[in-house]
């Protein structure tokens, strides 16, 4: 091999390397996607989520978790972009069973607007007990703001359980509705504080410590 | 030899001679930095003042630092002498560049060698021991048992004339429970200026560590333990909370704050904090010093029964507002 081959060899064989690295980085980058809650007219913001079971699909589809609905399209993702200084609405439809509590302190609303949610239409609750009924399926938690929002599980003896995600509303499911005022911009990572790894000691592993599952950040922009 | 005898008659000055050089420079150099190191470094060296452990901790690392500054000059006089005195001169010849001469051994220098850092390290020995003895461990955890206590202290913590802070640790967030106080927990530790608090660690799921910062306490948070800790705040003012043991994904984000506020100001946060909690504190298990987890995720104290898979006492579930 003459020298200006090796030369352009090298070149092309580091030039790959670089694309490489740098579609990965960008991937990353961007993953999981985000999606922006959406304008309701008087100023507010709106944004509906759903947790499911199983996901179903990709490199973890037993893992639990959260999806985000854009414009109508679910989308697997847990980056959730709001407005600033702004109320925003949550509809969260819980397809999960649920269980008791690590700390039944979560048991009680905290940081919405009023301290309450309403789940399935009903009367604002300020305390869901995951030690009766069907526990409390999920929580969305963001402790850097004090929000900690209960959701209790669905029967255990369901018969119409969802399976594979996205969830449609005709399975059994529990509808919560709570309303935040977000903060100043910044980054607010949250969480579900439901042991809800299956599988993993203790519930702590799986899906409920991964980004993009039961984890993710409020992406929060002036 | 003949390299380093032509090199010290470049400078013209016996062994001696250097060593009384970098002796006076060493000394000067010493009492000056141990000078700034207390007086002037000192008061600013963390973890501040804001309480009796913080104090400690901080006179700690003041005396340290002071004893560290003989031991870093020396090697600082001695490598810049060196360097500035016993380089090879340009212009030398490289077959006259060589080794210096062999050390051999010389019963003196070794005997204040062992002698001075012997002394040094019981010295120290000592005196973190007397250090951890008049205050109660200085804010670290002690364990279940600790060795150093406070008067009042009581391991029950009913019983215990010290105000009982349990501390809660789980992935990714802290709790505290107030059992003089009919249990009450809260997201936000508040605790009284001017009173001795009992720091009683523990955690839900994996290690943490509490460490509350400018208060001096850091405290191991283990599954199954409860580690104490003691601290008197002084001053009133926030309090920078954070988990100082890698615990996970979100660990980074595990830091809240808390409050040292005036023993008036803290009776009426503990009666808002009730009010505030009242419909929830029926439904947490009774306190205890440490909580096992159950496998269906919930926690119960281990001296007693799990708790019962049915509800609890107080209102059924969803509570309705009144």
């Amino acid at each position: 091999m003459t020298r200006p081959m090796r030369a352009t060899s090298v070149g092309v064989v580091f030039a790959v390397f670089v694309a490489g690295v740098t579609m990965l980085f960008l991937y990353f980058l961007h993953y999981p996607p985000t999606v922006a809650a959406a304008a309701t007219g008087s100023g507010d913001e709106q944004i509906h989520l759903q947790t499911v079971p199983a996901l179903g699909y990709g490199p973890h589809p037993t893992f639990v978790s959260y999806l985000a609905d854009d414009n109508g399209k679910w989308v697997h993702t847990t980056m959730i972009k709001l407005k600033a200084n702004t109320l925003v609405h949550f509809t969260i439809d819980q397809y999960d069973t649920g269980s008791t509590l690590r700390n039944s302190f979560m048991d009680q609303v905290q940081g919405t607007v009023d301290g309450t949610e309403v789940v399935n239409g009903g009367t604002p609750a300020r305390i869901i007990n995951d030690n009766t009924d069907n526990g409390i399926g999920h929580t969305f938690a963001v402790p850097t703001l004090g929000i900690s929002v209960p959701m209790p599980g669905i029967a255990s003896a369901a018969t119409n359980v969802c399976s594979i995600a996205p969830c449609a509303s005709s399975f059994d499911h529990n509808t919560v509705t709570f309303t935040i005022k977000t903060p100043a911009a910044g980054l607010y990572p949250w969480q579900c504080f439901v042991p809800c790894g299956l599988g993993w000691p203790y519930g702590n592993g799986g899906g409920m410590s991964t980004l993009g599952y039961m984890s993710g950040f409020l992406k929060v922009v002036a | 030899m003949t390299n380093h005898a032509s090199r010290a008659a470049a400078v013209d000055r016996t062994d001696r001679q250097h060593m009384m050089r970098i002796g006076i420079m060493w000394l000067v150099a010493s009492v000056i930095g141990m000078v700034l190191v207390y007086f002037v470094w000192g008061p600013h060296m963390p973890p501040g003042t804001d309480s009796n452990a913080a104090k400690v901790q901080q006179f700690d690392n003041r005396v340290l630092g002071t004893v560290a500054v003989p031991v870093m000059a020396f090697v600082w006089v001695y490598v810049s002498y060196a360097l500035t005195n016993w380089r090879v001169k340009s212009g030398t010849p490289v077959d006259e560049v060589g080794d210096g001469p062999p050390l051999k051994g010389h019963r003196g220098f070794q005997a204040a060698w062992l002698g001075i850092t012997s002394v040094t390290v019981i010295s120290l020995f000592i005196f973190g021991t007397v250090e951890l003895d008049t205050n109660a461990g200085a804010g670290t955890g002690s364990g279940q048992v600790p060795i150093f206590t406070p008067t009042g202290y009581n391991a029950d913590a009913a019983q215990s004339k010290l105000l009982v802070v349990q501390v809660i640790g789980q992935q990714w967030r802290w709790t505290f429970r107030y059992p003089q106080y009919g249990g009450l927990e809260t997201a936000q530790m508040v605790v009284p200026a001017g009173q001795e608090v009992q720091y009683s660690v523990t955690s839900l799921d994996v290690i943490h560590s509490f460490w509350a910062i400018n208060l001096g306490v850091k405290a191991d948070a283990n599954p199954g333990v409860n580690n104490v800790a003691f601290a008197t705040a002084d001053k009133i003012g926030s309090v920078n909370i954070r988990c100082d043991e890698l615990c996970g994904l979100w660990h980074g984000a595990m830091a809240t704050s808390g409050k040292v506020v005036s023993p008036a100001d803290f009776k009426t946060w503990v009666t808002n904090a009730q009010a505030t909690y009242q419909q929830l504190i029926p439904f947490l298990p009774p306190y205890a010093d440490l909580y096992l987890p159950q496998s269906d995720g919930g926690y119960y104290d281990p001296g007693q029964d799990p708790l019962p898979s049915g509800p609890p006492p107080g209102p059924a579930s969803p509570s309705a507002i009144p």
